[in-house]
C-alpha cells in the first residue's frame, strides 16, 4: 500500500524474535498458556506417579459407599459420586487421560497430515490432484460420527481412540502443508537449491518444512482441544475410555442418572473440559497472531 | 494573483511500527497554485506518496502520526478539519488516482456503480447520472462508453481501468488531481497514452495536478514545477526546465542521469549511489 | 454459468466415488469381528455363521464386496441387521427431521456468525472486539452435550418445558399455528445448541475476512472518494468479505451432522444422528456404511451448492 523507507537501514529483528515479542505482548495468550502449563504439569505428575507405582494421594478409584453422592465440602472439595469416589481427584485423573489423548492424537494426525501434504505439494500435478480429491472426500464425512463408527468397530480403548481421532483429523494439516509447499516450490531459494544440485528430500527438510513449521505448530495446538472434545463426547456416549478409569466425559455420563440430586457431577467435569479446551484455543490463537507474516496480519 | 490553492508548511510525518519508528516525511514545505502542475519526484520510500495521502488525511492513523506542520487547502486548515469537511474535500476538491488500477477498483461493483457513487456524492447538480458517466468515460477516451460502463473492472484492460479511475476522479470536478504513479504499473506504450490523456484533460478542465513519480522522464513537458524528495526531505524544488538544466543537489543530478538516453552508447544504465549522495 | 455447474457436477461425481470407497473401507478394513454377536458365542453354530458370511459376501475378494454393497445400497436392497428393513428406507424416514435440524443450525450459525464477525471487525482491536473474540472461543470450547444436559434439566425441572422429540406428545393443539410453533420449538432448541460452535467459528472467519478486505487498495479509493466510514465498511468491504459465509456451508455441515449424533440422543430427536447411534450400539454394519455414505453425500451436495453460490456472488468466478 504505502511505500515506506527503512531509514536508517537497521538490522530488523529475526522472525523468531518478532514472534516471541508479539506473543509475550498478548496477555490473554499468556494466561491461556499458563493454564495449559498447569494442565500439563498435572498430567505429567500423574504419569510419573503411575510409572513409579506410587499410589496417588486422594485415590480417584477409592470407593467409599458411606460417603456417596455428597456435595462439595471440606473433605471432598468437589463432592463425591455414586460410589463415594472423590470427584476432585477423579477430575485430576481425567486431566491426565484427556491431555494424553489430545497430545498423542494430534501427533498422529500431524504425522499423517504433514507427510500427505508434503508429498502432494512437492510433486504436484496428478499426484497432487489424486491426493487432494481423496482429502476432499474425507472432509465430507461428519467427523464425530466417523470417529464413533470406527471406535465402535475396533473397541474403545485409549490406544484405539487416539489412533482413530488421529486418522480422522489429519486433513486440515495436509491441506495447509500442501499449500505451503506449492508456494515454496516456486520460490526463488528453492529453485536456487535445485540448481545447486540438492535433491528432493534435502530440499524438503532443510528448506521447505522449516518455513511451514509455524502454521503447522498453530494447527497442532488448535487440534488438541478438538481431540479432547471428541474424546469427551465419546466417553459421554459410553464409547470412550471405559469406567472405572476416570475421564471427564464418563464422569458426566455416570452422573446422568443422578442429575437431579448431584449437580456437581455434571457441572465440574464440564467446566474442566471447557477450561482445558478454551486454554488451548486461546493459546493457539495467540500463537497464530504472533507468527503470521505481515501480509496475513489480523 | 489569488492565494495558492494548496499550502504545505513544515509537514512532519512518522510511522510508528512495532519495533521502530520511521520518519517518513521531514519538514516538507511547498505550494500549489490553482491550475498549476507540480511533479513530486523521488524513489520508492522517499515519502512522496505519504505526502500526497496526507493532503486529505488519508493516512491510516495508527501507524502514521502527523507530528507537526500545516496543510492549507484554499485557506482552510486540513489538520483541524472535521469529518464532514474531510469527506467533502476528498474526491470533491482533491481527487486521487493510484498506481495499481486493477486493485484500486472494487471488483464486485460495475464501473457505472462506482463512478455513479462518486457523482451522487459530490455533484448535486447532476440529474441524469448515467448520461454524466457516459460523458466522462468518453472524455477519457473509452470507446463505446455506454456499453463499457456496465462492465466489471476485471473485464477491462489495465489502461482502460486507469482511464476509468481518471474519469471517476474528474467527474467530481475537483480543484486538484493527485496522480500517484499513474503509469508505473502499465505497459510502456499505454504509459504514453495515459500521460497524453492527463495532459489534454488538464488543459481542458484547468485543474491543478500533482504528479508523483520516480521517473524524471515523464516530468518534462508535463509539469511546470518539480519537487525532488529524498528520504523524507524535499532536497530541491523549482521550475522544471531550470532543474533539468541546472540540478543543484547531488540526488537530483543522479535521478536525471538515470533516465535512459535513446542512442546513448553507454553499456550500463546508471544507478543511484546513496553513499555518495549522503556524503555530498 | 452452465458450463461452470456441469464441471462442478462432474467433479462431485468423482468425489462421490471416493466417498463410497471410504465408506466401504471403514467397515471392511477395521479389525474386529464382522458378526454382530460375539465371535466366540457358543450359541451360534457354524452354519449360521456361514449363512451370515454368504449373505454379506464376506468371503469374496474386496472389490467384489464393494460392488455388492454399492449395488445393494442404491437399489435399496441393503438391509439393516437389526430389523431387516431396507437401510435406505430407514434413512429416508429420518431425512426430513435431520434436514430441519441441520439446516436450522446452519442458518443460525451463518446469520449470527455474520453479525458477530462484522461487529468484531468494525471495532477491531478495541475492547468490544476482544470480548467478542474470547466469547467466540468459549463457545467453540463448550462441550455440546454438557450445555444440552444442563439446559435440558433446567427447562424440564424448573420450567416444565417439553423438549424431547419433534412435537409434544399427549397434547392436542387447537390450530395450525400452534402446531407449527410447537414443531419449530422442538427443532430450534437442539439446533441452537448445535449452532453454538458454528456461530463462533463463522464469526472468526468473517471477522478475519473483513479485516483483510479493509487493507485492499479499493478501500483506499473508496475513502479517497469521500465516502464516510460506514459506507466504506458496509457497502465496499462487506460485499467482498462474505466468501467465508459460503465456505462455511462446506465447513460446518460435517461438524453439524456429526455433532447432531449426541444432541439428537439427548433430546430424543428422531434424526439420522439417533439412527447412527443406535446402529453403532447394535453393530449394524449395513446401516453404518449407508449412513456414513449418505451423510457424506449430503455434505458434498452442500459443497456443490456453495460453489454455485460463489459464482452468483462473485462475478469473477462466473467467467472462469
Amino acid at each position: 500500500m504505502i511505500t515506506t523507507t527503512p531509514e536508517p537501514l537497521e538490522v530488523a529483528a529475526s522472525p523468531m524474535e518478532r514472534s516471541l515479542r508479539r506473543f509475550r505482548a498478548n496477555k490473554i495468550g499468556l494466561c491461556a498458556l499458563g493454564m495449559v502449563g498447569l494442565l500439563a504439569v498435572i498430567a505429567v505428575a500423574f504419569f510419573v506417579l503411575d510409572v513409579l507405582g506410587i499410589p496417588w494421594p486422594m485415590d480417584p478409584d477409592a470407593t467409599n459407599l458411606e460417603r456417596k453422592l455428597l456435595p462439595p465440602d471440606s473433605v471432598n472439595w468437589l463432592g463425591t459420586d455414586n460410589l463415594g469416589r472423590d470427584v476432585f481427584s477423579r477430575l485430576l485423573n481425567g486431566a491426565y487421560i484427556s491431555l494424553t489423548v489430545g497430545f498423542v492424537a494430534v501427533f498422529v494426525s500431524l504425522f499423517i497430515g504433514v507427510t500427505v501434504g508434503a508429498v502432494a505439494g512437492y510433486f504436484g500435478k496428478w499426484v497432487d490432484n489424486l491426493i487432494m480429491r481423496f482429502v476432499d472426500a474425507i472432509m465430507c464425512f461428519p467427523t464425530f460420527f466417523l470417529i464413533l463408527t470406527a471406535v465402535a468397530l475396533v473397541g474403545p480403548s485409549i490406544f484405539n481412540i487416539i489412533i482413530v481421532i488421529g486418522l480422522v483429523s489429519w486433513t486440515g494439516t495436509a491441506r495447509l502443508v500442501r499449500a505451503e509447499f506449492l508456494t515454496l516450490r516456486e520460490s526463488a531459494y528453492v529453485q536456487a537449491a535445485r540448481t545447486l544440485g540438492q535433491r528432493g528430500p534435502k530440499i524438503i527438510f532443510r528448506h521447505m518444512l522449516p518455513n511451514a513449521a509455524a502454521p503447522i505448530l498453530v494447527t497442532a495446538v488448535l487440534g488438541v482441544p478438538e481431540a479432547i472434545l471428541a474424546e469427551a463426547g465419546l466417553s459421554f456416549l459410553g464409547f470412550g475410555v471405559q469406567p472405572p478409569q476416570a475421564t471427564w466425559g464418563n464422569i458426566i455420563a455416570d452422573g446422568k442418572t443422578y442429575i437431579l440430586d448431584a449437580w456437581w457431577l455434571i457441572l465440574f467435569p464440564g467446566l474442566a473440559i471447557l477450561i482445558a479446551a478454551l486454554s488451548f484455543y486461546l493459546t493457539g490463537d495467540a500463537l497464530r497472531q504472533a507468527v503470521e507474516t505481515r501480509s496475513e496480519r489480523q | 494573483m489569488s492565494q495558492p490553492i494548496l499550502q504545505v508548511r513544515n509537514l512532519c510525518i512518522d510511522f510508528v511500527l512495532e519495533d521502530r519508528t520511521i520518519e517518513a516525511v521531514k519538514d516538507a514545505s511547498f505550494e500549489l497554485a490553482a491550475g498549476e502542475t507540480l511533479a513530486i519526484v523521488g524513489e520508492s520510500g522517499s515519502g512522496k506518496s505519504v505526502t500526497a495521502l496526507a493532503l486529505t488525511r488519508l493516512l491510516p492513523v495508527p501507524p502514521a502520526v502527523i507530528k507537526g506542520g500545516e496543510i492549507l487547502f484554499d485557506g482552510e486548515s486540513v489538520m483541524t478539519m472535521d469529518a464532514a469537511g474531510l469527506r467533502k474535500l476528498r474526491g470533491g476538491r482533491i481527487a486521487y488516482i493510484f498506481q495499481e488500477p486493477s486493485t484500486s477498483l472494487n471488483p464486485v461493483y460495475t464501473v457505472r456503480s462506482q463512478i455513479g457513487e462518486a457523482i451522487r456524492l459530490h455533484r448535486r447538480d447532476v440529474t441524469d447520472v448515467d448520461a454524466e458517466i457516459v460523458r466522462w468515460l468518453d472524455a477519457v477516451g473509452i470507446v463505446d462508453p455506454a456499453a463499457r460502463m456496465h462492465d466489471y473492472p476485471h473485464q477491462l484492460s489495465g489502461g482502460m481501468q486507469q482511464r476509468v479511475m481518471i474519469a471517476m476522479a474528474l467527474a467530481c470536478q475537483p480543484d486538484v488531481l493527485v496522480a500517484d504513479e499513474p503509469t508505473t504499473a502499465l505497459d510502456v506504450t499505454i504509459q504514453a497514452q495515459i500521460m497524453e490523456l492527463l495532459g489534454s484533460l488538464k488543459e481542458r478542465f484547468g485543474m491543478a495536478v500533482i504528479l508523483i513519480t520516480h521517473n524524471f522522464g515523464i516530468v518534462s513537458g508535463f509539469a511546470s514545477r518539480v519537487l525532488v524528495m529524498y528520504r523524507g526531505r524535499i532536497v530541491e524544488q523549482g521550475l522544471t526546465e531550470e532543474i533539468l538544466r541546472h540540478p543543484q543537489h547531488a540526488y537530483t543530478r543522479a535521478l536525471i542521469d538515470c533516465i535512459p538516453q535513446l542512442g546513448s552508447k553507454a553499456k550500463r544504465l546508471k544507478t543511484i549511489d546513496h553513499a555518495a549522495i549522503e556524503a555530498a | 454459468m452452465t458450463v461452470f455447474i456441469i464441471r462442478r457436477l462432474l467433479a462431485s461425481v468423482v468425489l462421490l466415488f471416493f466417498i463410497s470407497l471410504i465408506s466401504f473401507f471403514i467397515i471392511t478394513l477395521t479389525p474386529g469381528s464382522p458378526y454382530p454377536w460375539g465371535e466366540l458365542n457358543p450359541k451360534v453354530s457354524e452354519d449360521v455363521k456361514r449363512i451370515f458370511r454368504e449373505k454379506f459376501h464376506l468371503d469374496k475378494p474386496l472389490h467384489e464386496q464393494y460392488g455388492f454393497i454399492m449395488r445393494d445400497l442404491f437399489t435399496g436392497e441393503l438391509r439393516s441387521i437389526k430389523d431387516e428393513r431396507p437401510v435406505l428406507a430407514k434413512i429416508a424416514e429420518r431425512l426430513p427431521a435431520t434436514l430441519a435440524l441441520n439446516l436450522g443450525a446452519l442458518a443460525l450459525s451463518l446469520s449470527f456468525g455474520l453479525l458477530l464477525g462484522v461487529y468484531g471487525a468494525r471495532h477491531a482491536g478495541r475492547p468490544p472486539d476482544v470480548i467478542t473474540s474470547v466469547l467466540a472461543f468459549v463457545f467453540i470450547a463448550l462441550p455440546g452435550f454438557w450445555v444440552s444436559y444442563l439446559l435440558a434439566i433446567g427447562l424440564v425441572n424448573y420450567g416444565a418445558v417439553p423438549i424431547l422429540g419433534t412435537h409434544t406428545i399427549g397434547v392436542t393443539f387447537s390450530n395450525g399455528l400452534e402446531v407449527f410453533l410447537d414443531r419449530w420449538w422442538h427443532v430450534m432448541l437442539p439446533a441452537s445448541i448445535l449452532a453454538i460452535g458454528g456461530v463462533a467459528v463463522q464469526s472468526r472467519f468473517i471477522r478475519a475476512s473483513m479485516i483483510e478486505t479493509l487493507r485492499e487498495d479499493y478501500i483506499r479509493t473508496a475513502r479517497a472518494k469521500g465516502l464516510d466510514e460506514n459506507a466504506v465498511f458496509y457497502r465496499h468491504a462487506l460485499r467482498n468479505s462474505v466468501r467465508p459465509l459460503i465456505t462455511g456451508i462446506g465447513m460446518l455441515l460435517p461438524a453439524l451432522i456429526g455433532g447432531a449424533v449426541i444432541i439428537e440422543n439427548i433430546f430424543a430427536y428422531p434424526g439420522m444422528g439417533r439412527l447412527g447411534y443406535e446402529a453403532v450400539l447394535e453393530r449394524d454394519y449395513p446401516t453404518l456404511v449407508a449412513l456414513n455414505f449418505v451423510t457424506a453425500a449430503l455434505v458434498l451436495l452442500g459443497n456443490l451448492l456453495a460453489d454455485v453460490l460463489y459464482a452468483v456472488v462473485d462475478p469473477r468466478v462466473r467467467l472462469e
